[in-house]
């Protein structure tokens, strides 16, 4: 097996031992170490990743190795697997190191914490962090025994001569290390695989006790002395505002101390808080209770004409039109005009709203010089700075704790919940604590765009296909930023729609006119879920249109094996395709592997198929088939899903594992009853009870994933699972039970049979 | 006034509001974080606590209709952090975000302390009112059955 390659050369590394880089994180005399990195993508760089540090480590004395975790922590194990990769690169035990979470700073890189980035992003970047601290390290000892430093190596934390046996433990180094200069990017050695301890193999994550005994700090749990608790009525529409309220109940209600109207928010809505009226108190069931004593007139504005049953006819016909041209190879109008037969489908999902387990949350104190907030954040960089545009404060003086993340999926990247509170705590002069509600969160989301797409196929008197019409609508993450936006971003084009990798001669990708009326913002996996959809369910339709096996059949439209060419509109998640490619060799494997292990073709008794769909996203590819039993009166369980998964080298693999099982439900959850709907404006969701996610009983009952072994660039893990599994559940109900589901959820459908 | 036994000490919860859930006592009055909020109408199982040794959702649960009764919250679960399903969860590596694993826990303590050789659907009934929405139930399943074995 070959390792992955250090490309481009680190720079930059330095040592700020006696800098105070970070504060008060790590005791006095510690070996601190910063490593900067250049990016491999200008294409992709956001201003915060620009050549600036995004590492540290330190060693104390006592020789505990603190690692810093830069990243958020919201399930994926991100705050155990990059630090493990520095501990494994320094030769340090993991039992004595020390994790400390970052506040939001640039010195650390870019925190954003989003798009399945943290793995491909810092890999290289915490290797270069660990090789550069132990080779201070095996020069300070080879100086003390008068040695090359060559020579020396590490292992167990301790510095190592082999030829002499002899050891110096790395506490005993650090005073001499502080003294040396950072090696040369060339004088920088990096393990093999055969080498290391922890790098595809794994550690157990680092929170596991905290989190089974209770004592794990979740944003919602965080607590300062003389903390108000707040709980906010915004307005039900988008934009809308208050126009008139009577708060004499609510004051009357024990524990309430105050109503404070905030402004509504005005587009473009970006990361801005809503607005409303925020009932503040000494506990959190005395703002409840004071809400719902709350009487309010509401002036709804524009967006009180959004009604999806309009909106999503609207929109199918706008995907029908298409319009803009995205991509366009071959002659596909002469292709359907020559054509013997045409097969045609369209597609609907609905809105979706993320509902991480924990609602957004925010507590924050304000003082006329600093501001401090502890959230769940998964962009601690951009909360700073909108505190400090919101206060006048420099970013120094705006600090932004991470706390963990009770689940994320794109929610939580967004900071208008941290605004809230650190405004309320301003205008009460003191901690303030906003803790939404479910329906605050079900009814105040970042949605998942909805979405149509129309596909049609042209096939010739041989039935090959000779072209491929694609078009996708759907409302952009643009309109939240940009109310003007009518269609969807190069990236999301991009995300299993421009890029589809069937080899026929004329292909045309469109894309339909769209508006915003709810704020609009990326989920796990964005436009992934329903392209991959649209096109993992018209290549199974178009199977059964042909006569062919759906598996068979997909293998032959990839066409033989070569990197995809793709034109300028394509962004490849922000990564070069050369670095990157769209390996369809690669891509053709994870189909095979998925169809051999699920045992594909198998015999299975009537109500019982199996759908197999696979999608590339994010730099991994991920082939699913899913099995499912339909009862005769159309009850639907999940016995079981096989997923093959090529991520490059798995880092974690134990967490890519859990990444995949988490896809699996994510993915079931979009199938089966995931719906979000406006009227007049208004989300008619609310709570668990009419937003439904899978239940033990619901979900796949047997998950089992198959890791490709791999040396290859580590890809994206947290996102790619999701996309291919709402397409494979859906072509087995196909298989068994003949219904085309062209309309999701599940829920909306009649799956009996006889 | 209202009285509960809470993890083994006897609380008197005079200057609280009786109407309170007993989420938010034990959150906000007695600082007791680890059972959490997730949905505050019956729908999510994140609260779930032992009422007189029964897995009960304790957001929808004022407390003027538990007085007298005997509480276990995840902080009072074991002595010392050692339930088996603790070391369950740890070596199974059940937990992703983490947030609704205190009431999953809560929740398969309660069914083990009833049936020390659950089925899977024993499993999927006992665990029907926990959603965990980073999808580990096919770990918590495997977790409960590696427990249960360890506690036979
Ligand atoms: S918070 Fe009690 S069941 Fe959801
Ligand atoms: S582990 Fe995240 S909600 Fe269950």
């Amino acid at each position: 097996m070959t390792t992955t390659s250090i490309d481009p050369a680190p720079q930059g590394v330095m040592n700020v031992s006696r800098r105070g880089f970070l504060g008060g994180l790590v005791g006095a005399g510690s070996f601190v170490l910063g490593a900067s990195w250049p990016l491999a993508s200008a294409r992709a760089a956001s201003v915060n990743e620009a050549f600036a540090p995004n590492v540290f480590l330190a060693i104390a004395p006592s020789g505990v190795v603190t690692i810093i975790a830069h990243r958020s922590e919201m399930g994926t194990g991100i705050r155990t697997s990059l630090p493990m990769v520095v501990a494994d690169e320094l030769g340090a035990l993991w039992e004595r190191v020390t994790i400390e979470q970052a506040p939001g700073d640039r010195s650390f890189g870019s925190q954003n914490t989003d798009g399945s980035r943290s793995i491909r992003r810092f890999y290289d970047v915490m290797r270069v962090a660990g090789a550069s601290a132990r080779n201070m390290l095996e020069r300070a000892a080879a100086a003390r025994w008068n040695v090359a430093h060559t020579e020396c190596t590490t292992r167990g934390h301790e510095v190592v001569h082999e030829s002499t046996n002899r050891t110096l433990p790395f506490g005993d180094l650090v005073a001499d290390a502080i003294a040396l200069d950072p090696p040369a990017a060339e004088d920088l050695r990096y393990r093999t695989r055969s080498e290391l301890n922890y790098v595809g193999k794994g550690v157990p994550i680092t929170d596991g006790q905290d989190i089974v005994t209770g004592r794990a700090t979740f944003g919602i749990d965080a607590t300062l002395p003389g903390m108000k608790y707040a709980s906010i009525e915004r307005p039900p529409v988008l934009g809308g505002t208050v126009r008139a309220y009577d708060a004499t109940a609510t004051l009357a209600v024990p524990g309430v101390e105050r109503v404070i109207e905030l402004s509504s928010s005005t587009a473009p809505h970006a990361f801005k808080p809503l607005g409303g009226l925020a009932v503040i108190g000494t506990s959190t069931w005395a703002t409840l209770r004071g809400r719902q004593a709350l009487e309010v007139e509401w002036d709804d504005g524009a967006n009180a004409s959004y009604s999806s049953e309009t909106y999503d006819a609207a929109l199918l016909a706008s995907a029908q039109a298409g319009g803009r041209v995205v991509r366009d190879e071959g002659d596909v109008d002469a292709a359907f005009a020559d054509a013997t037969r045409t097969v045609e489908a369209n597609y609907e999902l609905p809105l979706l709203s993320h509902a991480p387990m924990e609602p957004p949350c925010a507590l924050a104190r304000v003082t006329d010089d600093l501001c401090e907030v502890w959230a769940p954040t998964q962009n601690p960089q951009t909360a700073q700075d909108m505190l400090a545009g919101e206060f006048g404060l420099s970013r120094d003086q705006v600090v932004v704790h991470v706390t963990l993340l009770g689940g994320g999926f794109g929610r939580k990247s967004k900071a208008d919940f941290v605004v809230e509170a650190a405004r309320l705590a301003r205008e009460v002069g003191a901690p303030v604590k906003v803790t939404w509600t479910r329906e605050d969160d079900v009814r105040h989301d970042y949605y998942h765009a909805v979405s149509a797409l129309s596909m049609k196929a042209a096939l010739n008197g041989d039935d090959d296909v000779t072209a491929l019409r694609m078009s996708t609508a759907f409302p952009s993450i643009s309109t939240t930023f940009d109310p003007t936006a009518r269609h969807g971003s190069d990236g999301e084009l991009g995300q299993g729609f421009s890029d589809v990798p069937f080899a026929v001669p004329n292909i045309r990708v469109e894309n339909g006119e769209a508006r915003g009326h709810v704020r609009i913002g990326w989920l796990r996996s964005v436009a992934n879920i329903y392209h991959a959809f649209g096109v993992s369910t018209f290549v199974d339709e178009l199977a059964a249109a042909r006569g062919r096996d759906p598996f068979e059949h997909w293998l032959s439209m990839l066409g033989t094996d070569r990197d995809l060419a793709l034109g300028d509109f394509y962004s490849n998640y922000g990564e070069p395709l050369e670095r990157y490619p769209y390996d369809i060799k690669r891509l053709r494997a994870v189909g095979q592997l998925a169809a051999d292990r699920a045992e594909w073709g198998r015999d299975l008794p009537r109500g019982r198929g199996l759908g197999f769909a696979a999608h590339r996203s994010f730099l991994a590819s991920v082939a699913v088939v899913a099995e499912v039993d339909v009862t005769q009166d159309g009850q639907l369980t999940i016995p079981r899903i096989d997923m093959a998964v090529d991520c490059g080298l798995a880092v974690h693999p134990d967490r890519v594992r859990s990444q995949m099982e988490g896809a699996a439900v994510f993915g079931a959850g979009v199938a089966l009853a995931g719906e979000i709907t406006a009227k007049d404006g208004r989300i008619e969701q609310s709570n668990f009870h009419d937003y439904k996610i899978p239940r033990i009983y619901e979900a796949p009952q047997d998950v089992r994933v198959h890791l490709v072994e791999s040396g290859e660039l580590p890809g994206g893990v947290g996102e790619p699972g999701v996309p291919p599994i709402a397409p494979a559940i859906c072509n087995a109900v196909f298989a068994a039970t003949g219904k085309r589901i062209r309309r999701l959820p599940l829920a909306r459908h009649d799956l009996s049979w006889s | 006034m209202v009285t509960l036994r809470i993890n083994g000490d006897e609380m008197s919860l005079d200057d609280v509001d009786p109407t309170t859930p007993l989420l938010w006592v034990l959150r906000d009055h007695l600082g007791l974080t680890g059972t959490k909020f997730g949905c505050g109408m019956g729908q999510c199982g994140s609260c779930t606590i032992h009422l007189d040794g029964r897995a009960t959702r304790c957001c929808v649960l004022p407390i003027r209709d538990i007085d007298g009764m005997s509480v276990t919250t995840i902080e009072g679960l074991s002595e010392d952090d050692d339930h088996p399903l603790q070391e369950a969860w740890v070596e199974a590596g059940v937990p992703q975000c983490g947030y609704c694993q205190v009431g999953q826990l809560m929740s398969a303590a309660a069914l083990l302390a009833d049936n020390d050789e659950p089925s899977d659907d024993d499993i999927d009934r006992a665990m029907s009112g926990n959603l965990c929405r980073c999808g580990t139930y096919t770990r918590i399943r495997s977790a409960i059955h590696a427990a249960a074995r360890a506690m036979r």
